[in-house]
């Protein structure tokens, strides 16, 4: 079961992994995410589904390695099997009837928006793909992004790729010469995502962000994943993870996911210590 | 010989030692105090007890062969109607139910059912017979059915099918089987192992048991009919914990009672970091509500080293919805109740966004209800700040909504809860059948077990006649 055919680096930070699920794999639509445990007494996290393969019975996922479980899952090799796999969770993202999307990812959100920069490109919609990292190193996806992508930017914020600089910067030059502009996709970092919804806002181009929560059970029982959206409580597991970027208080947000970080903290020590190949 | 007007008592680990531990609290029946209250039963011949079982056990006749000392009898006699009689015996609200029909009760206490059947159950399992008694079910089955949720509705509806000669396959969507009763309820009030023990039984009637998988996204209904199952039932439980709706609910320490318990019980954070899920309990947790879930939220807190656990409560203590006894265990442990009591406003730090204290506003009864109970009026001016770490919302919850969504043609009522046929579980959706909270909004074990059960015969009916059998 949940067995890695595939893994591979895909940057020093960021992993991948093909992991045999064949009724996920089956029903996964762009936007949607899996929650994993590697071992009893393991935690359950929710990631995003990078791509799928029905006929191999597959789903990939991308993380990128930030705390104990996933320093675990990078020393996972292939042949390995995950103690548990359940998806696909949230819903599907909704494009609705835009024409002219730009999509901006950062960090690890770059594998997460592929799958639907992909899905726009198939359906014949104009796609503008925007992708930052902290240096060259970070990036990755650039050829796979380049043949989806009606039109294609790297920014890095030391300037050893692309140009120097944040997404917000080239996403704003757009907003300006491009009214036609009709959507924006963000996923990555919390404040990134904030930052383009503020941009955004301003020229009242709708716009979708993808959140990372905090999950137990990822099915809407525990309310662990709880956003404050347009002043409502939702859901993140069953309402999201994709949310309209104009509504979503992402400031509660970020202290809501900041509840554990000393544990986290704390957790991924005591790892490293018993773990040498991850110092 | 006069009747003992007294239940016999069941002993219990004292409040003192049991807060330091997560053992359980009631000890059990031993022989002798089964015999003695056994005794108690005046086997009547119309008995209303078993009326007042949701799931219709013959509560006479095998309380009859305890006073026999046939335990394997009066074991296999309560499972004829009930696969769980060790969660049943510990978790059921028999003061509601059985024991408030039993004829003993008018003028005495009434006979100590639940007490008597958790015997039974207990007495099975340590003379290593269940693997004996368990009935041989024939080979060949009538058909292939799915239950959604092993949870005690789903769990119940699984046991009565496989009797009834079907090839059964539950789905469970968390990575342990057991729903609430493994999440929700803790170790104090039902050690896992006994739950372990009541799953593998049905294990042992040839039921199928998935993982990790959610009925509805994993696998759409309509697809399971399309892989040649003949019906559905939805146990799909409760979802979406309702809070507070008072500024500050989403504060960092602010935890619904099924996050806080689902950390403790399922995912085991009590041993963090030996574990990886962590769980903030602080010294002092404010458990919001009255029910047997806001019980066991504040006694965990209170075996977790909080130092002041509260009960925020907004009518008195004659309206607490939990069970008598849980009440009295908490309160014994320490626990104290603010009653006449409701959050106004979660208050918490600027920076951390964390909780630091909860405003609260005293209340008068007024006029009865919807409900029956007295409403609760706030009392102007009366607002008062309590210092708090943790604010647990133990205030009910609405259906889960996943499997609804994936199936529009499925009618909801007004709650979201999945419309059915009380009397056989039928939904909208021929072939489909649903059970438990997800159809009633969060009730008890014990009304989910009949839910699935009354399930399991419809669904039974329903196969026979399409199958012409």
């Amino acid at each position: 079961m949940y067995r890695i055919l595939k893994r591979k680096d895909v940057s020093p930070t960021v992993k991948l992994i093909e992991v045999e699920a064949p009724l996920i794999a089956a029903s996964a639509k762009s936007g949607q995410f899996v929650v994993l445990r590697l071992k009893e007494g393991g935690e359950r996290i929710p990631l995003t589904i990078a791509d799928k393969d029905k006929n191999r019975g597959t789903v990939t996922i991308v993380f990128q390695v930030v705390g104990k479980t996933t320093m675990e899952l990078a020393a996972f090799k292939e042949g390995d099997e995950l103690k548990d796999l359940l998806g696909p969770l949230g819903k599907a993202t909704d494009f609705a009837a835009a024409k002219n999307i730009v999509c901006v990812a950062g960090g690890v959100g770059i594998a997460e928006i592929y799958p639907e920069v992909k899905e726009l490109h198939e359906e014949g919609k104009k796609v503008t793909t925007i992708i930052g990292a902290r240096n060259k190193a970070l990036l990755f996806f650039e050829e796979e992004l380049i043949k989806v992508s009606s039109a294609f930017y790297v920014t890095t914020d030391d300037g050893t790729a692309g140009r120097k600089g944040f997404v917000s910067e080239v996403l704003k030059e757009l907003l300006e010469k491009d009214k036609t502009i009709d959507l924006v996709v963000a996923v990555g970092p919390v404040i990134m995502m904030k930052v383009v919804s503020e941009l955004t806002k301003n020229y009242q181009v709708r716009t979708l962000v993808s959140l990372n929560p905090i999950m137990l059970d990822a099915t809407g029982m525990c309310g662990a994943c709880r956003v404050t959206v347009g002043g409502k409580t939702l859901f993140g597991c069953v309402d999201g993870p994709s949310f309209d970027g104009h509504q979503v208080d992402f400031n509660g947000l970020m202290k809501r996911l900041n509840q554990f970080k000393d544990e986290e903290k704390n957790s991924a020590e005591i790892y490293k210590l018993k773990c040498p190949e991850c110092r | 010989m006069p009747i003992n007007p007294k239940k016999t008592e069941m002993e219990k680990q004292s409040p003192e030692a049991r807060v330091k531990n997560f053992d359980e609290v009631a000890q059990g029946y031993k022989e002798a105090d089964a015999l003695k209250e056994a005794a108690r039963c005046l086997q009547c011949k119309k008995p209303l007890c078993v009326e007042g079982c949701p799931v219709n056990v013959n509560i006479p006749a095998f309380i009859k062969l305890v006073a026999e000392k046939k335990y394997d009898e009066a074991a296999k006699k309560i499972k004829e109607t009930n696969s769980l009689p060790a969660v049943c015996g510990r978790v059921c609200p028999q003061e509601e139910q059985c024991e408030l029909k039993c004829i003993v009760g008018k003028k005495n206490e009434p006979v100590g059912i639940g007490r008597l059947e958790r015997f039974v159950a207990d007495a099975e399992r340590l003379s290593g017979n269940i693997e004996k008694n368990t009935v041989k079910l024939p080979g060949k089955k009538i058909a292939k059915v799915v239950i959604a949720g092993s949870g005690p509705a789903g769990l119940t509806c699984a046991g009565d099918l496989a009797m009834l000669g079907y090839d059964v396959t539950i789905y469970e969507s968390l990575h342990a089987t057991g729903g609430v009763l493994r999440y929700g309820i803790p170790q104090f009030r039902l050690p896992k192992e006994i739950l372990d023990i009541e799953i593998d039984y049905l294990r042992k009637l040839g039921v199928k048991i998935i993982a990790n998988v959610l009925v509805g996204k994993t696998i759409p209904i309509p697809e399971l009919f399309k892989q040649g199952f003949s019906a559905v039932f939805i146990g799909a439980g409760a979802g979406l914990p309702s809070f507070l709706g008072v500024p500050g609910e989403n504060l960092a320490g602010v935890y619904s009672a099924n996050e806080y318990l689902t950390r403790i019980n399922l995912m085991h954070a009590y041993k963090f970091p030996e574990t990886d899920t962590p769980v903030r309990i602080g010294s002092r947790v404010a458990v919001v509500g009255a029910g047997n879930v806001a019980m066991d939220a504040a006694r965990c807190s209170l075996r977790l080293g909080a130092k002041e656990v509260y009960i925020v409560y907004r009518r008195s203590e004659e309206e607490m919805p939990a069970r008598k006894e849980e009440i009295e265990n908490a309160k014994d442990e320490g626990v104290k109740l603010h009653l006449l009591t409701a959050p106004v406003e979660v208050l918490g730090d600027e920076k951390t966004g964390r909780v630091t204290a909860m405003k609260v506003i005293k209340n008068q009864l007024g006029e009865p209800d919807a409900s029956g109970r007295r409403r609760p009026v706030p009392i102007p001016g009366s607002e008062y700040i309590i210092e708090m770490d943790t604010v647990v919302s133990a205030i009910g919850q609405s259906p889960n909504p996943l499997i609804p969504q994936s199936m529009p043609e499925l009618k909801l009522g007004r709650h979201g809860n999945i419309i059915t046929n009380e009397e056989n579980g039928e939904t909208s959706v021929p072939g489909v059948y649903a059970g438990g909270d997800i159809a009633t909004g969060a009730a008890t074990v014990i009304a989910a077990m009949g839910a699935g059960k009354k399930a399991a015969k419809g669904m039974d009916a329903y196969i026979r006649s399409r199958m012409n059998l």
